[in-house]
Order: C-alpha cells, then structure tokens, then sequence
C-alpha cells in the first residue's frame, strides 16, 4: 500500500467502521425483536400446549436430536430435517410418537438408526407438540418442499 | 525465544495437537457411520461421535489460540508474562475439563450426562457446538477470564504493538461472545438467532481478528519486513473484516423465523465477506515476495501462505458459494454446508494454529531458529498431505451436496432424505478415503517432531 494511505487511516476505518456497523446490527436485531411476535408462534408457548412444548425442547436439547438431525436447516446432515416433520407426516403428532416410540433399541443392520429413547407417553407427547409448534414458526417459505 | 515464560506455550501446543489426532480419529468414525449404518451401534451413536468430533476441533483450536498468546504477547511486549504460574495453572483446568466432558460424552448416555451435571438448572446443552455441560461451560469461562487478565497486564505493562493490541481485542470479543451460549430460551427462534452470536461472531467477527494478529506476527518474524508496513495492512483486513462480517450474520437469519429483509442484509453483507480474506492472500504473498531476509524455518513459511490461500478458498470462495439467500434456499442444511464448514475451519483456524505452532515449537524445543532438514522435509509433506486431502473431501462433499439439493429438492419428484443419501454414497466412500489420507498427513505431522530432531538445525546459507 502506498505511502499517502498511512496506518492512523487504516486504524481509524478499522475503529470507525466496525463501531458503525456493530450499531447498525443492534439497530437491525431491535427492529427484528419488535416483527418477531408475528413470526416465531410464540403464541403456542403461552397457550394450552406451552409447558408441553417447553418440555419438548428440554427433550429435545438433553438428547442431542440436533446431533443428528437437522431443525430449520441447522444442525446435522446425518438424519432428515425436522422442522417440518408435522407437516410430513401429514399433521400427526401420533405419527411423530409412533415413530419415535418404534426405533429398535440395536439399530437397523447396516442402515443409520435412531436410538431408542424410551420415552414414557408423556414425553413423547411433548416432543411432538414441540415439533408441531417449530413447523408453525413462519420460516419465509423453507424448506422448498416436504422432503426438508 | 527471548523470555523464559513463554515457555508456557509448549504444554499448550502437545495438549492441542493431541486434541487434533483425536478429532480426526473421530472423523473418520462419522465418515464411516455414514456409510455403515450401524457402526459402533449403539455404544458410540452419530450424535456422540460428532459432538466429540467437533467439541474436540472447538477446544483444540482455543488451546492454541492460548498457546500462541503465551508465545507471541511477551515476545511483542517485550516482557516476561505477568504470572507464568497462573498460565500452567489453567493449562491444567482447563486440560482436566476437557478430558472429563469427553469421558462424559463416551462413558454417559448424554441425557444421563445432563441429568448428572444439573443441566436442568440452566439449560445450556443440546445445542449444536454447544453440547459441552453447563459447568464446563463455566470452568472455559473461568479459564478465558484467568487468560485475559495474565495476557491483559502483561501487554499493559509493556511495549504495546498492534498485533498484541489485536489479538487482545479479538481474545476479548471472543470470551464476550461466548457469554450467549449462557441464553437458551425455549422460544426457537430467539435461542437460534442469538446461539448465531457465539457461532458467526465468532468464526467470521471476532476469530478473525485473532488469525490475522498471528498471521502478522509470523509475517514479521519471518520476513523481516518493516513492522509499520504489516500493521497498515492488519488494520485494514480487520477493519473489512468486521464491516462486512457483523451484519454478514444475517446469512443465517433467512429461514429461522426472522423477518425477510434478512435476504437481503445478510445476502449483501456476507457477500463481501471474503474481501477481507482475499486481502490476507495478497498481504501474505506480498510480504514473502519483499522480505527482508531468508528465515530457516521454511515449513513456517508455507504455513503462513497455506493459510492465506486456503483460508480464502474455504470461507471466501465456498462461503460465498451458497451465501446468496436465492441460492442458500436450496442449499441450507445440506453436505454443501459440511464441505464448506470443513474447509473453512481448516484453511482459516487449523492452519493458523499449525503456522504458529510451526514457527515456535522448534524455538521452544531448544533450537535457535528452525527443526533439521528432514524434521522440516517431513512437516512439508505432511502440509501437503492434509491440505490436498482437505481440498479433496471438500470437493467430494461438494459433489454429495449438489446431488442431494437436485434429489431432495429440485427434481419435479423430490425423493425422501434416507432414499438420497443412499444414492449418493460412492461421494461419502471417496471422503472417507480422503480422510484416511488426511490422517496419514497427521501422523506424518506429529512425526516430524521427533524422527530428524536428533540431527542439527537448518542454518542460513546451507541447504
Ligand atoms: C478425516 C477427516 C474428516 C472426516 C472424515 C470428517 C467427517 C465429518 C462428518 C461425517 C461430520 C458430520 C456431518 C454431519 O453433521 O452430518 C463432520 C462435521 C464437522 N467436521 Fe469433520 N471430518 C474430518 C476432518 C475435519 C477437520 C480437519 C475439521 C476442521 C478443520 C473438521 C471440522 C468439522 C466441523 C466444523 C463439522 C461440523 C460441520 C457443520 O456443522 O457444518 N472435520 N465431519
Ligand atoms: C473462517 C471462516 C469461516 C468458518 C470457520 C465457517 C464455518 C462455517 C460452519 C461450520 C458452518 C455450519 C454451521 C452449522 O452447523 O449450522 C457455516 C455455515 C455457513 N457459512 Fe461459514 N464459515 C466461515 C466463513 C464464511 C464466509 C466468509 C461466508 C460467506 C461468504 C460463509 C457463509 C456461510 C453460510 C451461508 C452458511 C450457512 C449454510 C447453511 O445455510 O446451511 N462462511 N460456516
Ligand atoms: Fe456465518
């Protein structure tokens, strides 16, 4: 770099630059906070379901399903994605239940299996419920189709 | 090495490079699993294998971030480390805490492991990079305060460089940051938009900051060029760097449940994002092209352009890949994420790490300024060893990924996620092959520091 741009300028773009466009992302992360009640569902969380789903994502988080699976496309790519699962499996929690509760505990010879948890009823139910209120989370159209 | 205390940055360096063998290990168990089912089924399950996996890449990284903290704040200081004892100290914590949540991952079912560690006090496990229980999670709080406070009075007290005044801000960022992997409400989308502040902030914001103050250290040690000249450019690569990354988070507020001006925000800004590492390349290139002087340690060197290069392919070119919000729509989620994440990690944090680790370790096993020319021989090909096979498992990722975003989801018929990856498995054969080598490259690396280290150091002039 030549002479006439000096280190000064460059520390200040650096002080500068970064200041600005940190407060812009707080002023973007503020406009977010105020548009996402219309967004997330937060609306299920405070409803009958609400302690079920909180449950659900304990469930959730203490057996480390992200590990495997994708929800709104983060995660692993092991397994498929579960934010729509409701949807796929054509808007049955019983179905989500079914499958969870059915996963033989020695895996699918040669296939990639998914543990048996052992979930009581009330668990599994409070998974599903979880699950439902995720694929009512407004994700702008994603993921393309039912397949996740 | 000029100052005793340094020499804590030695213990650091083996501690992480141990932790490296042990996330390769796993890696090729996750690449296998992908293959056979069933493998180490249902004794060591995917989500178990990965969290060591990626936990082990996490803690290895910071331990050398660490280690080379140690090394470069008192040589640039030019001062003794405020308390050595303090550094050892937490060398051995934080060594502690990281074996014991492994042997908790393996040994515990992992819900047994959070009922064990109290995770229902605060729940902060189950969240991808984050799984570590919530007491670790304290314990690398407690040892990043400790590192910060030695490392902050050390460059207090003296000369203070850009690089040391860097490298502190971005080891401070980096710990601040950290702090919301403490938030996990059970509103998804307000626990996914901020676990984004620990994860993007800090490999595409903070981290930066931290790869280019080592960068710029080695640059200087190793070319001689004036130290006014390599500050300019540190500056301005993490001026770009931060201007551009910050509101780059939004590539990952497109389908989280956020609003919709994401795409555009996050499309804009992380597209811009691989300009600070293009500049890193030329920076690189430039300084060894105008050096002053011709350094031994020729492994050291290659690292440092390795870096730069492979830092950009992997963050700048892939990341721009699928940064566009039109594009991300298909690819989001898929093996074209994991080609990317890996050869970012890699080219950016891996290599840094092994650049420092390269330039240091001789001096701190006693040589004067490099390892023998058969160490060095050695350290070369297992450079190449591990960058060809990364670019490779890279590009076959890339190869399962396009395959599986046309199966899954733009064919007129899209298939079910299990029918694709089966399809697509002679991609996911040949990874694993490439990791292999990749091993191979490892093994060769961790030799090359005892086959050669009986014989005489490379002098200027000689060979
Ligand atoms: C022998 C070589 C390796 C193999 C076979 C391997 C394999 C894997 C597999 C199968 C996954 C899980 C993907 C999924 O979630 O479905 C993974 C994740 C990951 N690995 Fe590796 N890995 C290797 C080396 C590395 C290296 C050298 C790095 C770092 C530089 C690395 C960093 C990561 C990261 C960051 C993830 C998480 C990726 C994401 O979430 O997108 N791996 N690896
Ligand atoms: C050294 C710097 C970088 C590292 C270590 C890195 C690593 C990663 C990793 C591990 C993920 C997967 C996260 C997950 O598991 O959900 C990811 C996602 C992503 N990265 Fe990077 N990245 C870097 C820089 C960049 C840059 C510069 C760009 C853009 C130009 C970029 C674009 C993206 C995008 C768009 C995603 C989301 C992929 C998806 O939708 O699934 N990254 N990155
Ligand atoms: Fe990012």
């Amino acid at each position: 770099m030549s002479g006439a741009f000096t280190k000064t300028m460059a520390r200040n773009i650096f002080y500068g630059g970064s200041a600005f466009f940190f407060l812009l992302f707080l002023a973007l992360t503020f406009d977010s906070m105020g548009q996402l009640p219309s967004r997330d569902n937060r609306a299920a969380l405070s409803g009958p379901m609400g302690p079920q789903i909180a449950k659900g994502k304990m469930l959730w988080e203490e057996n480390d399903c992200i590990g495997c699976h994708t929800l709104l496309g983060e995660g692993a790519y092991f397994a498929p994605e579960l934010g729509n699962v409701y949807v796929r499996f054509g808007k049955s929690t019983d179905a989500i239940k079914g499958f969870i509760a059915s996963r033989p505990a020695n895996g699918i010879p040669g296939r990639r299996s998914m543990p048996q948890f052992n979930f009581n009823d009330e668990e599994l139910t409070a998974l599903a419920e979880f699950l439902k209120y995720v694929s009512e989370i407004n994700s702008a159209g994603w993921p393309p189709n039912d397949q996740g | 090495m000029t100052y005793k205390s340094q020499s804590v940055a030695k213990l650091y360096f083996i501690a992480a490079i141990a932790l490296f063998a042990a996330q390769i290990l796993f890696g090729l168990i996750l690449g296998l699993q992908y293959l056979i089912g069933d493998f180490l089924f249902p004794a060591i399950p995917f989500n178990v294998a990965r969290m060591v996996h990626t936990n082990a890449l996490i803690v290895w990284l910071l331990m050398a971030f660490m280690g080379a903290s140690y090394y470069l704040v008192p040589e640039e200081a030019e001062t003794e480390l405020f308390a050595p004892w303090l550094a050892t100290a937490m060398f051995w914590i934080f060594l502690l805490a990281a074996a014991a949540t492994v042997a908790g991952y393996l040994l515990f079912s992992y819900s047994d492991l959070a009922a064990l560690t109290m995770n229902e006090l605060l729940p902060t496990m189950g969240r991808e990079f984050l799984e570590q229980p919530t007491i670790t999670k304290l314990g690398i709080v407690v040892v990043a305060l400790a590192f910060l406070f030695n490392i902050g009075i050390t460059i207090l007290k003296g000369r203070k460089t850009v690089v040391n005044l860097v490298l502190l801000m971005g080891l401070t960022g980096l710990a601040v940051f950290f702090l919301f992997s403490f938030y996990n409400p059970t509103n998804l989308v307000l626990d996914k938009y901020y676990w984004w502040w620990v994860v993007h902030l800090w490999v595409e914001g903070v981290w930066e900051l931290i790869l280019g103050a080592i960068l710029a250290f080695v640059l200087i040690k190793v070319t001689g060029v004036d130290r006014e000249v390599i500050e300019k450019w540190l500056y301005i690569i993490i001026a770009m760097t931060l201007i551009t990354g910050i509101v780059g988070t939004g590539h990952h507020f497109f389908w989280i449940g956020t609003p919709e001006y994401w795409q555009w925000w996050g499309s804009i800004f992380s597209a811009l994002e691989p300009i600070p590492f293009f500049m890193m390349t030329v920076f690189a290139f430039n300084m060894v092209n105008k050096r002053r002087r011709e350094h031994p340690n020729k492994a050291a060197v290659l690292w440092a352009l390795g870096t730069a290069v492979m830092a950009f392919l992997g963050a700048g070119v892939w990341g721009f890949l699928h940064t566009l919000s039109p594009v991300n729509y298909y690819t989001h989620g898929s093996q074209i994420t994991a080609a990317h994440g890996h050869m970012a990690f890699y080219g950016a944090y891996v290599m840094i790490n092994l650049t420092i680790i390269s330039y240091a370790m001789p001096l701190l096993r006693g040589r004067n300024a490099a390892n023998s020319n058969k160490q060095q021989t050695l350290e070369m090909w297992s450079f190449w060893l591990m960058t060809i096979s990364m670019v490779f498992i890279t590009l076959f990722l890339t190869g399962a990924g396009i395959l599986q975003v046309y199966l899954q989801r733009v064919a007129e018929a899209p298939q079910p996620f299990m029918a694709v990856q089966d399809q697509i498995a002679l991609f996911y054969w040949l990874r694993e092959i490439a990791g292999l080598i990749f091993l191979i490259g490892v093994v060769t690396y961790i030799a090359s520091f005892f086959i050669g280290q009986d014989e005489p150091e490379v002098v200027l002039g000689e060979s």
